[in-house]
């Protein structure tokens, strides 16, 4: 009989360096994960298009276990990335091929999915994943770091065209990005010759969103520096408060309400009640 | 018989009306200063010309709101200041200093 190991497949977790990354950045990038064969496969299979599945569908039933989408989703980076962020069982809320023909279309404005979302202590992820290399000219997903704790609704946000520091997505061919649902990204116009594919899944946790990466490295210096980077499209008081949120984040994900940085919520929350003698 | 020029009020207004068009440039500040750098910039094509987009650059057109009205833009909105409603005075929202400019482009030498 396999042991319990065997049975279950293998992920490679998220540190606590790479998940304080995320909070701060809004994304987690992971370059080329999926092999050559299976990109070649996928394109295929995006062509044909992948048949929606009902909101809130357990990964098990919405994918059969031999299915391309079931493999990408093992591939051991991408199954511990997706294990850290929303847990062991997520729900598939939803899953879209989508296409940019060559030299069609306009660019999508700067928006969040679906509607404003404020929840405090938990999130989706959406993840993207380029079956193929995308050059700038091929319009790659624009996203912009650390927008995704900023509380606007969906496309509310078009007016903005470029900020600085924005991400305009060039990447070798089997990148999977994984975005927090409020990251402001929109789709570029494809200005090459080349019909350009990404297939997106947003992902519904089912469990508490509380150290579920690999913890050991909790106390890093190294994460502090993480959550505290400052992006140059923030006007700089704007930017503290950003901090400030994504401590509230950190201390949500790690069950630790005495984590600050520079003192930033610990300050305002200072009301003593004892009476002075 | 002889042929004179006609007088402007002779002649059709459509032949004399400049043909104007309005190139509008929305950029974000750093702070509420207009001398503060740009966060943030869009540009919107009245003439037709160009076609700007989201995403279409990673350089801004210019450096602070001064260094525009300095290249000819004229200002013709800044953003208010707004205190934070109170219960949200740590909530993070649309950017808050935002200031439009145009040009105008006389187009009547390109008149079909």
């Amino acid at each position: 009989m396999p042991s319990v190991a065997v049975m279950e497949k293998r992920h490679e977790l998220l540190s606590s360096v790479q998940m304080a990354r995320f909070v701060a950045h809004g994304s987690l990038r992971l370059d080329a994960v999926v092999p050559a064969e299976m990109n070649a496969e996928g394109l295929a299979v995006l062509a044909d298009g992948v048949s929606p599945v009902p909101y809130g569908t357990p990964v098990s039933e919405a994918y059969a276990a031999d299915s391309f989408v079931r493999r990408l989703l093992e591939l051991p980076r991408v199954a511990g990335a997706l294990r850290s962020l929303v847990g062991q069982q997520p729900t598939v809320d939803h899953h879209f091929v989508h296409v940019r023909d060559p030299h069609g279309g306009d660019a999508q404005p700067l928006h969040g999915d679906a509607v404003i979302d404020v929840r405090p202590d938990a999130f989706d992820v959406q993840l993207m994943y380029y079956p193929q290399a995308v050059t700038l000219e091929m319009g790659g997903t624009l996203s912009v770091p650390g927008s995704h704790l900023r509380r606007i609704n969906e496309s509310d946000t078009g007016r903005y065209q470029n900020l600085r520091g924005q991400s305009r997505l060039v990447c070798p061919a089997g990148t999977v990005v994984f975005l927090h649902h409020g990251l402001w990204h929109a789709g570029r116009r494809n200005d090459s010759d080349t019909v350009r594919y990404m297939f997106k899944i947003r992902f519904n946790p089912t469990v508490r969103q509380q150290r579920l990466w690999d913890t050991s490295d909790l106390n890093d210096p190294q994460v502090t520096r993480e959550l505290d980077v400052m992006f140059p499209w923030y006007e700089p008081a704007t930017g503290r408060l950003e901090r400030y949120n994504r401590v509230l984040l950190w201390r949500a994900l790690t069950g630790d309400d005495s984590f600050d940085i520079d003192y930033w919520v610990t300050r305002v929350s200072n009301r003593p009640q004892e009476a002075a003698v | 018989m002889t042929s004179e020029p006609m007088s402007p009020a002779e002649s059709s207004p459509a032949e004399f009306t400049p043909v104007a068009r309005q190139q509008v440039l929305v950029l974000y500040l750093a702070n509420s200063a207009l001398d503060s750098h740009v966060v943030g910039w869009s540009l919107y094509d009245g003439t037709g010309r160009t076609s700007p987009t989201t995403g279409d650059s990673d350089e801004p057109p210019y450096e602070s709101g001064v260094a525009a009205l300095r290249d000819g833009w004229r200002l013709i909105q800044a953003a208010q200041l707004i205190p934070p409603y109170p219960g949200h005075e740590y909530d993070v929202s649309f950017l808050k200093h935002e200031f439009f400019f145009e040009q105008i482009v006389d187009m009547t030498a390109e008149r079909p």
